[in-house]
């Protein structure tokens, strides 16, 4: 295939990219780009070229230990729900950008420690960068069938070219927004595609190779038993190189979290924490699936080629060998596709650091102070762009003049043994409060100080001059200071051996220092925030400790330099409102510094923007004793606003009782006027009817017949009486209902009191033929009121009486004697009570509606009364049954 | 012959007022609550309506928002009585359309003067 055409290949393929991205930033919001299947293929930003190309490599050369490489996330994808969400939640409400932004704002947003963190993972992943190139360099080399490259001139390698185009690729679409915290959805969208390419590329070549080169896994086992290293690529070799397998294990868990590309996808680029939930089971099937065929292509390259020293390229190899150019450039775009999606994430994530974690806090901080917001933003993005590209250029270099005689796999091994030099300052950090910012740091030297003696120095010295002096003699011919086998540990592979030393002492460094000073309030501070995260996100702003002062309006002047002045307005006027602020507030808290700190963070990093803000803030030392008294204080604000919330309860359903008893208040009060309404009108009426006769009769007496005079007179006298009854009644509810009637109780006999009451009412009773019965017992003896009880008596039986409308009427008097308690019976045959006047008969001038024609002779206040006599007594009084054939009261007396 | 109805629930003032407008040459119509009145309106068209406002059943109220109803009462006087002697018992009497309001305890002589000065 000519070069040419395969650089078509390429710049087609980066074409449909380009307008995937495009597309995926146009629709940023839709559910093709937010869903946990594309969150889960961008993790898989993991498996690069080196996964591609160096696994059969290894499985080719050392056996199955490749697979430990994919151990590691496996085993990690479960803590994912325990570690990467609390990361993931830290991380968005302090909008974070990157690993470097996470660790040191856990250690007190310490600018050094961010700046030594960027600089770590810029020479972790600048090899590893160069690895990708290497093998575009390498398979386009095979592609092609020129020969191997020599050292030509730089710009007659097309890597140059291919390597520029991703530069732009990543600068175009990874630096549209200032805020580097801000989603890159397009980038995200390329890369999840890539990772459906590569999978599926190499699945079917593993397919391809396994079953139509060979005839299934089988047979390719059955070939390549006969070769003679069998043993040692199909099996573990004892107890030592367990250990290989372990720390290789424990390298690939450390990475899945910190490299910078992990850390992008899998953190920045996260906008559903539950999106965690599919990824936890999905990632590791995905790896499962590339690493499904490595071995068996490893087999059949080794059976079709023997032991070749280009044993990382079978996959391209293979279908090369018979013929299949069109599989073979499916492989060359797959495993392009690996390096594209890793170089792209890998300087985006790294150009973040290097500017906001390095240049910003170190270099253009003044410079920006005095500039315009628009202008800023140009700067900020100007470095971005500017490292992505120097980055990108830096590994061509390193490729170009270094990388060279190294295979895949171990600068991919160099690379995560560099980059996990910061395992100790982020897992301890997270779990351990009192990890703090000097321990980190001289871990972190310490650590890359181990890492270059035992791996990156042999490496390249046994690479690059061909003499084992050093690894065999070790420094100054000490023995114990042999790169490979310091202090004697002679059992460990050399990256195995360099992960345990480098991390022992990185770790011992961090707990060491860390336990033996204080810290300073700030890292207590964050570190409290970042184990505990539960409480604090619940306290928020507010968690910060801070003493000191500043203006508003100085704080407000830095934002708007890089947020603008209505970004900036906003985002105060929200924050005011937030915690009920006035909008003129003049002097800044802990709340205020610590939300304008987050909102340059996403745009400047978490380093400069404490700077910049520190600029205008009067900031007291604050001792550690007052930070943890602080800290008690915000805890105990936590709980007394359980306590508060607890109150507010309390009041809001005392306030619901007020209401309500208000509400009763004000019904009461309509009732009082209702009926005084009332009283006026029945005092009224009579007067009305006596006045307008007492006119009749004084104008027409003579001329009127002596009859009509007479009714008239009768008239008035009625209306008289039906006053002063109804003054008397008044009078004496009131005595009633306010307490001040005195009952005088005697033991009485209730037969004798009925017999007083009928005897009075039997003139009116004979009127209309209407019959008393007592039950027939000898006596019922109760204590009570006498004439009080009597006016209850009379009241119910001049009703009975007065709806009485059969022509032979009965009233009925009985007793019920309960353990406590006589009840009263009066039981008649009158017409009864209308239905809905039935639960109204006690009220006050209730009238019924069917006795108009005896309006004059009732007051409307006696079964009132009644009740209310009844229940001074203690007892009730109730309408028990009525209907047409007769009604049946009841009162009820208690005997004590 | 002008026609009156009197409209009250208390037997002893509509005997009174029954009594003073026959003795006027009023043809006197009675109904002891707002039911019957406004039964008796559908036959008979009165000159003017004496209404009681309390009253069981059918309140004044109610009584005299169905006779503005009525189409055939638009030149019928009303006149309200009342012992309801606040301002605001006055206005509402008044909004609902009432020619007058008088309060309880009236004089006769002051409602038949009153009646007088409505008919012209």
């Amino acid at each position: 295939m000519s070069s040419l055409s395969l650089f078509v290949i390429i710049i087609l393929y980066l074409g449909i990219l380009f307008f995937l991205a495009f597309i995926a930033e146009k629709r940023a919001t839709s559910k093709w780009v937010n869903n946990p299947y594309i969150y889960t293929l961008s993790l898989a930003v993991y498996c690069s070229a080196w996964t591609y190309y160096g696994s059969v490599g290894v499985a080719a050369t050392t056996g199955i230990s490749f697979l430990a490489i994919y151990l590691g996330p496996v085993i990690a994808a479960p803590f994912w729900i325990l570690i990467l969400r609390k990361i993931i939640r830290i991380s968005k409400q302090h909008k974070i950008s990157s690993i470097a932004d996470f660790i040191s704002l856990r250690y007190g947003n310490n600018r050094l420690l961010g700046a030594l963190i960027t600089i770590v993972c810029v020479l972790g992943t600048v090899p590893y960068i160069a690895l990708q190139l290497k093998a575009i360099s390498e398979t386009f080399e095979i592609m092609t069938h020129s020969v191997s490259i020599e050292k030509t001139k730089v710009f007659s390698d097309y890597t140059i070219y291919i390597a520029l185009l991703i530069a732009v690729f990543a600068t175009f679409f990874g630096t549209q927004k200032t805020d580097a915290s801000e989603k890159h959805k397009g980038i995200v969208a390329s890369v999840a595609f890539e990772s459906i390419i590569k999978l599926l590329f190499f699945l079917i070549v593993g397919i391809y190779v396994t079953f139509f080169l060979f005839g299934g896994t089988e047979d390719i086992y059955n070939q390549i038993s006969s070769s003679a290293n069998i043993t040692e690529i199909t099996t573990m070799n004892g107890f030592e190189n367990g250990f290989n397998w372990f720390f290789t294990i424990l390298l690939s868990f450390f990475a899945i979290f910190l490299l910078p590309r992990q850390f992008q996808v899998s953190v920045v680029e996260n906008n559903r924490e539950k999106h965690l939930k599919k990824a936890i089971w999905l990632f590791p099937l995905y790896l499962l699936l590339f690493n499904l065929f490595v071995v068996f292509i490893a087999w059949g390259g080794l059976i079709t080629f023997g032991n070749s020293n280009n044993s990382e390229y079978f996959t391209l190899l293979l279908p090369l060998q018979h013929g299949n150019y069109f599989l073979a450039s499916l492989v060359f775009i797959g495993g392009f596709s690996a390096v594209i999606s890793m170089v792209v994430v890998s300087t985006l994530a790294l150009s973040t650091m290097v500017s906001n974690n390095l240049i910003i806090p170190y270099g253009f901080l003044d410079k920006f102070s005095r500039n315009q917001n628009d202008k800023n933003a140009r700067y900020i993005k100007g470095i971005r762009r500017v490292s992505i590209f120097v980055i990108i250029i830096a590994s061509y270099y390193f490729y170009f003049y270094f990388s060279v005689p190294l295979s895949l796999y171990s600068i991919g091994l160099v690379s995560f043994v560099i980059i996990s030099q910061l395992a100790p300052s982020f897992f301890l950090g997270l779990f351990w409060n009192r990890g703090s910012s000097k321990g980190a740091i001289f871990g972190l030297i310490v650590g890359f100080l181990v890492t270059l003696y035992t791996l990156v120095i042999p490496v390249s010295i046994s690479a690059f001059t061909n003499s084992d002096y050093f690894v065999n003699q070790g420094l100054f011919g000490i023995n114990f200071l042999k790169p490979y086998s310091l202090f004697g540990l002679d059992f460990l592979s050399p990256h195995a051996h360099a992960t345990f030393w480098s991390l022992f002492f990185n770790g011992i460094t961090l707990a060491v220092i860390s336990l033996s000073g204080k810290g300073n309030y700030r890292e207590r501070n964050y570190a409290e925030m970042f184990i505990d995260t539960r409480n604090y996100s619940k306290l928020g702003d507010s968690a910060l400790v801070w003493k000191g002062e500043a203006y508003v309006a100085d704080i407000k002047n830095v934002l708007t330099k890089f947020l603008g002045l209505a970004r900036t307005e906003r985002a105060l006027s929200l924050f005011f409102r937030k915690y009920d602020l006035p909008p003129d507030t003049q002097m800044a808290d802990a709340r205020l510094i610590n939300f304008s700190e987050k909102l340059l963070t996403g745009s400047i990093g978490s380093a400069s923007s404490k700077i910049l803000i520190a600029n205008v803030v009067k900031e007291e030392e604050i001792s550690l004793v007052e930070v943890l008294q602080i800290l008690d204080e915000s805890k105990e604000a936590l709980a007394s606003n359980k306590a508060l919330n607890e109150k507010t309860n309390e009041l809001t359903q005392l306030t619901s009782e007020l209401q309500s008893a208000n509400q009763e208040l004000i019904f009461q009060y309509k009732q009082k006027d209702e009926f005084l309404d009332t009283v006026a009108h029945e005092l009224k009426t009579p007067l009305t009817s006596i006045k307008a006769s007492a006119e009749i009769l004084q104008d027409d007496f003579d001329e009127m017949p002596a009859e009509l005079r007479n009714k008239f007179m009768g008239n008035i006298e009625q209306e008289v009486d039906r006053l002063s009854r109804l003054v008397n009644h008044i009078l004496d509810i009131e005595k009633l209902e306010h307490n001040r009637a005195k009952l005088i109780l005697k033991p009485t006999n209730m037969l004798n009191t009925i017999e007083k009451v009928t005897r009075n009412l039997s003139q009116l009773a004979k009127e209309k033929n209407i019959l008393f019965e007592i039950e027939d017992v000898s006596s019922v003896i109760a204590l009570y009121d006498e004439d009080r009880i009597i006016q209850v008596l009379t009241n119910l039986v001049s009703n009975s009486i007065k709806f009485s409308d059969k022509p032979k009427g009965k009233i009925s008097f009985s007793f019920s004697q309960k353990e406590d308690i006589l009840e009263v019976y009066i039981e008649d045959n009158s017409k009864g009570i209308p239905e809905n006047d039935k639960n109204h008969v006690f009220d006050k001038f209730y009238q019924s509606e069917n006795q108009n024609t005896l309006k004059p002779s009732g007051s409307g206040l006696g079964l009132a009364i009644s009740k209310q006599i009844v229940q001074k007594h203690g007892g009730e009084i109730w309408l028990e049954k009525t209907n047409n054939e007769g009604s049946i009261f009841v009162f009820s007396l208690p005997f004590n | 012959m002008k026609k009156i109805l009197i409209v009250d629930d208390e037997p002893n003032i509509v005997m009174s007022l029954e009594y003073t407008f026959k003795k006027k040459g009023f043809q006197v119509f009675i109904a002891r609550d707002g039911s019957e009145a406004l039964e008796l309106l559908e036959n008979n068209i009165p000159d003017i309506i004496v209404l009681d406002v309390m009253m069981p059943k059918v309140d004044g109220y109610q009584t005299i928002k169905k006779i503005k109803e009525n189409e055939k009462l638009k030149e019928t006087k009303v006149i309200f009585l009342s012992a309801k002697n606040k301002t605001s018992d006055v206005e509402k009497g008044l909004q609902l359309g009432a020619d007058k309001y008088l309060l309880k305890p009236f004089s006769v002589k002051k409602l038949v003067s009153e009646v007088d000065e409505l008919l012209g």
